[in-house]
């Protein structure tokens, strides 16, 4: 364990000290061999030219290496082995799309992905919502906002534990130790065991998501009401405007753009979500999503790397329009400097 | 000012409401800190929201013997205490009986008469006293069995044994040596490439901004395979290990990067323009302009960052799993939490405190730095996580 210890921080050393080393040597070797401090004037401003051509690229340098090996590469790679069979070597055309969807788990996922889709961005943005524009008008509302956002720190892993004790069943008749069971048992209800309970223990799980990422909405959209000129809403309320007409009519298209950015997050977040459903379930009684099915073929029998970048691929292709309209408002942005 | 504290019905309904989803979001969170602090037994018998009120118990104790007796006005009396030798030495008692069906059949402080005469009595402090008209012949006394209401009781040993014996301990190691180097590493890379996308001539940086903010959301699951195949390679190529704490560190960097260019260069972007201007003009170059004005400037942004990857690399299981291995010198807390879910599911004192302990680490960074977690959230919200 020192040695472990040890091993870190010599890392962090020759990491830092490595990046720092290659910073500076680089701009000095620059420096030196492209000298502006040239007697020659004419030499020098050429070499100033020089100079500034190729800075960019020593700043850029390591950032662009890193981007390559660890995220482009390994799309265009990923794309190949999806056209390839289990170990990567004989080329198979479609057919790992084709056994995808004829997979009967395969299904299954698409489909769970979609409930997921349709339910867990629209309750965290809803939710979110109504949350800052209540804790908004008190004196204690930045206490409630930093509770509702503490689950955010928390690990899925982590979140798991927490609700699968909130989850938890006992055998009927003996004292309800999960808080859910409890309360039904309370009010005179039967005890459920709520993960496997067909079809609605998607939501159970979808509930832990929720829980999580309201805060990220929460704080998001607080901002954006703040922003909201405090003239428009005074005069809507002369005009006797009701709170709920300020609230759609006035606030919600005012914020629509930071609404639609909360809700890609969310979306993007969603298409990928793994740890929660591998810890709660580990995909068995029909919670299996495209992500935890991704990695269940990563490593089953010795791994099926066709398929599974073939899964990799179709979660890539249902990220791509939040992709684009990203980049294009980002061009648009880029523009507008 | 004064309207935000009156007492219309409408904010006191506002409040309330406000308290309602608080506790709504609080409470799982605290069941799991309240448990993880229970003793094991009480664990399993009752849920967490009673652990301040009194556990009853069934317990069972020995009067003296015949040894112990002594001779008072003509009556023979046997007198102690229940509560003598046993585990749990406080508590109430509130009832008591002699045969082990019925330990609740008198209440405490009443006196019953038993065969041959004798009278028993059985206080709430677990004080009893038999007398006999006659001297006791048994060498062991009695039997009582009777109920005890105990005090709540809460305990570090759940902690203790998960964190020496369970090798929780052993984990928040393995967690600390991936994150604080994956943490530092990308920072410098992030900000000298920021600044170049920022101020600086080059072509196609359009080109570049434009497949950063598109790597932003690519998913993660895309890179796994190959970068497995990669490593595994090289690992049999270099002749070793392909899981090193190394790899997952350059992994975490490169997944890192796209959000850390992406929100520091809108906030070098944002700097003022003359103070570049003018540093250009007095002929510093620009690694100088960046080292001497920019860096200082975007320590916020630099902070920001710094505690976004913090916590996303703790928090990670996919990475971790994938690119290190499953023993015990490289297991991190996610994972280990995960083996321990399935290993130990029904051990809610291991998994309570286990959860206590991944989760106290980003908890604490979370609530110290809130402000500039915020502001990274606000400045890089296109970011899917």
């Amino acid at each position: 364990m020192t040695a472990q210890i040890l091993y870190a921080l010599f890392t962090i050393i020759v990491g830092v000290g490595g990046a720092f080393g290659y910073f500076y040597g680089s701009n000095w070797l620059l420096d030196r061999i492209f000298s502006a401090d040239s007697s020659n004037d004419a030499r020098a401003v050429q070499n100033l030219k020089i100079q500034s051509i190729i800075r960019p690229w020593l700043f850029l340098g390591p950032a662009l290496l890193l981007l390559t090996v660890y995220l482009i590469f390994p799309v265009v790679q990923t794309i190949w082995l999806s056209f390839h069979d289990k170990a990567g070597e004989n080329f198979v055309g479609t057919a790992n799309y084709a056994w995808a969807f004829s997979d009967t788990q395969f299904q299954q996922s698409i489909f769970n992905n979609l409930i997921w889709l349709l339910v867990v961005p629209a309750a965290c943005t809803l939710f979110g919502l109504i949350i800052a524009v209540l804790t908004d008008r008190l004196w204690w509302g930045n206490l409630a906002r930093s509770l509702i956002f503490l689950p955010l720190a928390i690990s899925f892993v982590g979140a798991s534990v927490i609700w699968k004790f909130v989850y938890d069943y006992r055998g009927e008749g003996q004292e309800q130790i999960g808080i859910l069971n409890a309360l039904i048992t309370y009010f005179g209800g039967d005890p459920q065991v709520w993960i496997s309970l067909p079809f609605w223990n998607n939501f159970f799980l979808m509930v832990i998501l929720i829980w999580i990422q309201t805060g990220f909405a929460t704080v998001i959209l607080g901002a954006a009401l703040r922003g909201i000129p405090e003239d428009t809403l005074e005069a809507a309320t002369i005009d006797g405007a009701s709170p709920f007409k300020i609230f759609y009519r006035i606030m919600v298209p005012q914020i629509m753009g930071t609404i639609i950015v909360v809700w890609t997050t969310i979306t993007v977040l969603v298409l990928k979500v793994f740890d929660i459903v591998l810890t709660m379930t580990n995909g068995q009684w029909n919670t299996q999503v495209l992500a935890n099915l991704m990695f269940d073929w990563m490593f089953r029998g010795g791994g099926d790397f066709g398929r599974g970048a073939a899964i990799a691929i179709i979660i890539m292709i249902a990220v791509l329009p939040i992709m684009v309209w990203n980049i294009r408002q980002a061009n648009k942005e880029q523009a507008g400097h | 000012m004064l309207k935000r504290f009156s007492l219309e019905p409408s904010r006191i309904a506002l409040n309330l409401a406000v308290l309602f989803i608080i506790t709504l979001w609080t409470l799982p969170t605290a069941g799991l800190l309240i448990s993880s602090l229970r003793d094991k037994n009480d664990i399993a018998a009752s849920g967490w929201w009673t652990a301040l009120s009194s556990a009853d118990r069934n317990q069972v104790g020995r009067m003296k013997g015949m040894a112990d007796q002594v001779e008072k006005d003509g009556k023979f009396v046997i007198s102690g205490n229940l509560f003598e030798g046993q585990d749990a030495v406080s508590g109430k008692v509130s009832a008591f009986g002699t045969k082990v069906q019925a330990p609740g059949a008198n209440a405490a402080g009443s006196t019953v008469v038993l065969d041959g005469g004798l009278n028993l009595t059985v206080n709430a402090d677990g004080n009893y006293e038999l007398t006999s008209p006659t001297a006791f012949t048994n060498e062991r006394g009695g039997r009582i069995f009777f109920i005890s209401s105990q005090p709540p009781r809460f305990t570090t040993e759940n902690y203790q044994s998960v964190l020496f014996s369970e090798g929780i301990g052993r984990s928040f190691v393995n967690s600390l040596t991936v994150t604080i180097p994956a943490t530092i590493i990308p920072i410098l890379i992030a900000a000298f490439a920021a600044y170049a996308l920022a101020w600086m001539k080059l072509p196609f940086r359009g080109l570049i901004i434009a497949i950063i903010v598109g790597l932003l959301v690519v998913p993660l699951q895309m890179s796994l395979i190959p970068l497995l195949k990669l490593y595994n390679a090289a690992g049999t190529f270099m002749g070793v290990p392909s899981k090193t704490y190394l790899g997952i560190w350059l992994a975490h960097t490169g997944f890192g990067l796209p959000f850390a260019i992406y929100l520091l260069r809108s906030y070098i972007a944002g700097l003022p323009k003359d103070l570049i201007e003018s540093a250009q003009i007095d002929g510093a170059n620009d690694f100088k302009i960046f080292r001497r004005i920019v860096l200082p400037l975007c320590f916020p942004a630099l902070a920001s960052f710094a505690i976004f990857q913090f916590l996303w690399v703790w928090n990670d299981l996919l990475v971790a799993i994938v690119f290190l291995g499953s023993g015990p010198d490289q297991l991190v807390l996610t994972g280990k939490l995960n083996a321990l879910l399935g290993s130990r599911g029904g051990n809610w004192e291991i998994l309570t405190a286990s959860a206590f302990i991944t989760i106290i680490v980003p908890l604490t960074v979370f609530f110290s730095l809130q402000r500039y977690f915020v502001r990274g959230l606000l400045a890089g919200s296109v970011k899917g996580g």
